[in-house]
């Protein structure tokens, strides 16, 4: 570890006090803990507000730290690489694989091409997301607020881009203490300037969630860019230089209301990160020699409370502020390893392993519970509705709309005649010929606005709607037969050269009997 | 709790000194400075925004604010923006002949759109907001015409009316047959009895309707036609159809030989321009009677 680095300077106050041999004690206290018991806090008055404390964060190096990494390359290679992939769509359609096109009211992935009227198919991804979420926070704690959420990611970026400029913990307090020099000043202005352009990448990527990358990145460059693109880019420049940037755990404790709703989600059971107080009680530092007889194994180091993110101490037991990342556990295993004691003093466990704890080895994971169980039948309930509505998902959409007023109309022959809106949505990305068909009523002629012919096929463009005005009519003779003021009439559309078809049950309405 | 402050035992950190179900209390935290600086930043905003756009309601009116700023004067000028966007099409349909406008499907779909609104605010008072008409103003839904139906035809009733005193309105009046003693009231029932049987109305008198036929003959033919199939020109109805304007039964075909009924309809030229008329006369025309 860095302390055995006789490269890196520490202040004085470092090296006070020894924990163990070769391990420095921290002479820190948490930013956030509870107050000690003391009658002074009843007469100090509380202030309207209080400061954002200076959080520090020391690198932490180990198994959590490198997947906080990958999944930082995996989720922030996703969100800046995927508007640039692009798809062959044909028929004029955009290439790009993944676009949300506001302007058509639709959303394109890949072959998938999902539009306005269908955005159930994307609630029940946001279902099935949510009900995820449940399921691994049941099992695993806040798995997700310390390594995949956005805020933490980003956040985690940020303060690499912090430590490249201005060094870690210790050279970044030197240079905060220190007084206004030029090097403080370049190096401030790098940091602020290296996270503002994250978040002008940020922007950016977002807006070419929405438009052809390639393009609108041109559009951009040279000035030609729609203004709500500018304003969109700008406004997540700024988003995420505050939020990752300045913010930070901020964002967590007080703006998110998912670390208030996960409590619900936590049982006995489930992961979370703890400090084995058993076994790590009473702490004390040790000296060379020294026996670990009738003591923890906290060499009270407070390596775990330099590195963490939010500023607290998990030795504190669970906390609302605890994101859950595992950094202090690689910084602890770091410090258990050189004092030759076991890792896991600082572990992921579980409530009940806390409560019936021994100093030996942590019980195993009891993955089938209630809730567990609870959360996979939703989530296979919503994938199995959603699979079955993606498979049974017809590549064309018909909507009939009957006109209302009038109802009818009497023709000079004395026939009814009713008036039909219909309309034809081809979700298919190459042109396709349909014919338009109405049964039900015997001697009905049909006829459509537009087309001599109405027999003839309608071609409907690709990724296109088209919207005909039908008209059918039922001769004097026949109309007078009507059983009813409403007789049920079915319109088929069927592809010409191809097997789609679908069809809608309306009616047709006369003066009756 | 007055007096001492209550110090929450766990934490060490003052309570708000209420008490729920007896035992919960609310630590009094203090708040993050940056929430605290938002907050009168949104205070600073809102005075801000009382100055600049109208806030405050007075006695007699409301406080302007320094832009100015209307809703109204904003839709107003949007419309004029909108207007403006029309110009180039508008400007094409004045310069095609009404029959062309049709056969340009994006000029088509503008004009049925234009007229469509057009018809809703100046038609459908009598035509109905779905163009089904009413007694004595006629269905434009079906496909019979008084005065024609083809798309000059309509435009040209359009613009310039019937019997309204306008020099190019359709004005050939139908006589009143029993108001002014052309015929006796006998004569005139026979007559409409006639009338009614050409279509095969139910409930006819035929011995009524056998006497009635000469007198249609001599005094009806003349505009309606021998065949009763009326004259476009004259704006004679066709009396051979099923559809009847004022009733097919014998009081109102009576009435109707009687009063010569008349109906009026303004000449729209002189309150619409004529780009809006041509719409109209083209979504008129595609209700699905045109000819």
């Amino acid at each position: 570890m860095n302390s055995m680095d006789p490269s890196t300077k520490f202040t004085p106050d470092d090296f006070l006090v020894e924990a163990a041999p070769g391990v420095v004690r921290h002479d820190v206290n948490p930013v956030r803990q509870p107050k000690a018991k003391k009658t002074a806090a009843a007469d100090a008055s509380i202030g309207s507000w209080a400061a954002k404390p200076n959080i520090y964060p020391k690198l932490a190096h180990g198994t959590f730290r490198n997947a906080k990494w990958i999944v930082m390359l995996v989720t922030l290679g996703i969100y800046y690489v995927l508007p640039w992939i692009r798809f062959d769509r044909g028929g004029g359609l955009p290439d790009q694989f993944f676009l949300i096109d506001f302007a058509n009211q639709r959303l394109l992935l890949g072959p998938l091409e999902i539009w306005a009227q269908e955005f159930y198919y994307v609630t029940g991804l946001l279902i099935i997301s949510a009900l995820g979420l449940f399921l691994v926070t049941s099992v695993a704690g806040r798995v997700w607020c310390g390594y995949a959420c956005p805020q933490t990611v980003w956040t985690d970026l940020m303060i690499a881009v912090e430590r490249y400029w201005q060094g870690d913990r210790n050279a970044h307090m030197r240079l905060d203490q220190s007084p206004w020099t030029f090097e403080k000043i370049w190096k401030k202005t790098a940091t602020h300037v290296t996270w503002l352009l994250i978040g002008l990448l940020t922007g950016g990527a977002l807006v070419f969630y929405f438009r052809d990358a390639p393009t609108l990145a041109q559009e951009l460059l040279t000035g030609t860019a729609p203004t709500v693109a500018y304003v969109f880019v700008g406004i997540f420049t700024l988003s995420t230089y505050v939020l990752g940037g300045i913010a930070r755990e901020q964002v967590c404790i007080y703006m998110c209301p998912w670390p208030r709703i996960q409590g619900a989600m936590l049982d006995h059971d489930s992961l979370w990160i703890a400090y084995r107080d058993v076994r790590g009680e009473p702490r004390a530092p040790h000296k060379k020699g020294q026996t670990w007889d009738g003591r923890g194994d906290c060499v009270d180091c407070k390596a775990c409370v330099v590195v963490c993110p939010m500023g607290i101490d998990i030795r504190n037991g669970p906390q609302l502020e605890c994101i859950q990342c595992g950094l202090c556990i690689d910084a602890c295993n770091d410090i258990m390893d050189k004092v030759g004691r076991p890792r896991g003093l600082i572990a992921y466990t579980t409530e009940r392993n806390q409560a019936t704890a021994t100093t030996g080895p942590r019980d195993g994971l009891r993955l089938i519970r209630p809730r567990t169980i609870l959360y996979t039948v939703a989530i296979a309930i919503a994938g199995a509705l959603m699979l079955w509505a993606m498979l049974s998902r017809s590549s064309i959409d018909v909507s009939v709309l009957p006109d209302r007023n009038p109802l009818f109309v009497k023709l000079s022959d004395g026939g009814i005649r009713n008036g039909y809106t219909v309309k034809l949505v081809n979700k298919h990305q190459v042109p396709r010929r349909f014919k338009i068909e109405l049964t039900g009523i015997d001697g009905l002629t049909t006829t459509i606005v537009g087309h001599d012919d109405a027999g003839a096929p309608i071609e409907v463009g690709p990724s296109n709607v088209k919207a005909l005005k039908v008209f059918a009519a039922v001769p004097r003779d026949k109309a007078k037969t009507l059983a009813s003021d409403s007789t049920p009439l079915t319109l088929t559309v069927t592809e010409v050269d191809g097997n789609a078809s679908s069809s809608r049950d309306t009616s047709f309405r006369s003066p009756g009997p | 709790m007055a007096g001492h402050k209550h110090i929450d035992e766990v934490t060490g950190v003052e309570t708000t000194g209420h008490v729920w179900d007896n035992d919960l209390r609310e630590l009094n935290k203090p708040l993050p400075r940056w929430w605290l600086y938002v907050f009168y930043a949104c205070c600073v905003w809102a005075f801000g925004y009382w100055m600049v756009y109208p806030a405050w309601p007075t006695l007699s009116g409301y406080t302007q604010g320094y832009l100015g700023y209307s809703q109204r004067a904003q839709v107003m000028s949007d419309v004029k923006e909108a207007k403006a966007a029309q110009d180039t099409y508008r400007q094409a349909i004045a310069n095609a002949a009404i029959t062309d406008v049709k056969g340009k499907e994006d000029l088509f779909q503008f004009a049925l759109a234009g007229g469509a609104a057009a018809f809703g605010d100046n038609c459908s008072g009598c035509h109905g907001r779905g163009a089904q008409g009413a007694v004595g103003y006629p269905n434009l839904n079906d496909d019979d015409w008084i005065w024609g139906g083809s798309l000059e035809q309509i435009e040209k009733s359009i613009a310039y009316g019937i019997r309204n005193g306008h020099e190019q309105a359709h004005a050939t009046p139908m006589p009143r047959f029993g108001l002014d003693g052309i015929l006796e009231p006998a004569v005139i029932s026979d007559v409409a009895n006639y009338v009614r049987s050409i279509s095969g109305t139910e409930q006819v008198d035929t011995a009524a309707a056998e006497r009635g036929k000469a007198t249609f003959a001599e005094q009806c033919a003349a505009c309606h036609g021998e065949d009763a199939k009326g004259n476009e020109e004259m704006g004679a109805p066709n009396l051979s159809d099923a559809i009847w304007l004022y009733g097919s039964s014998q009081e109102a075909v009576t009435q109707s030989i009687v009063t010569g009924r008349g109906g009026a309809m303004p000449a729209w030229s002189t309150r619409l321009d004529p780009v809006t008329v041509k719409m109209l006369a083209l979504y008129v025309h595609s209700l699905g009677g045109g000819k």
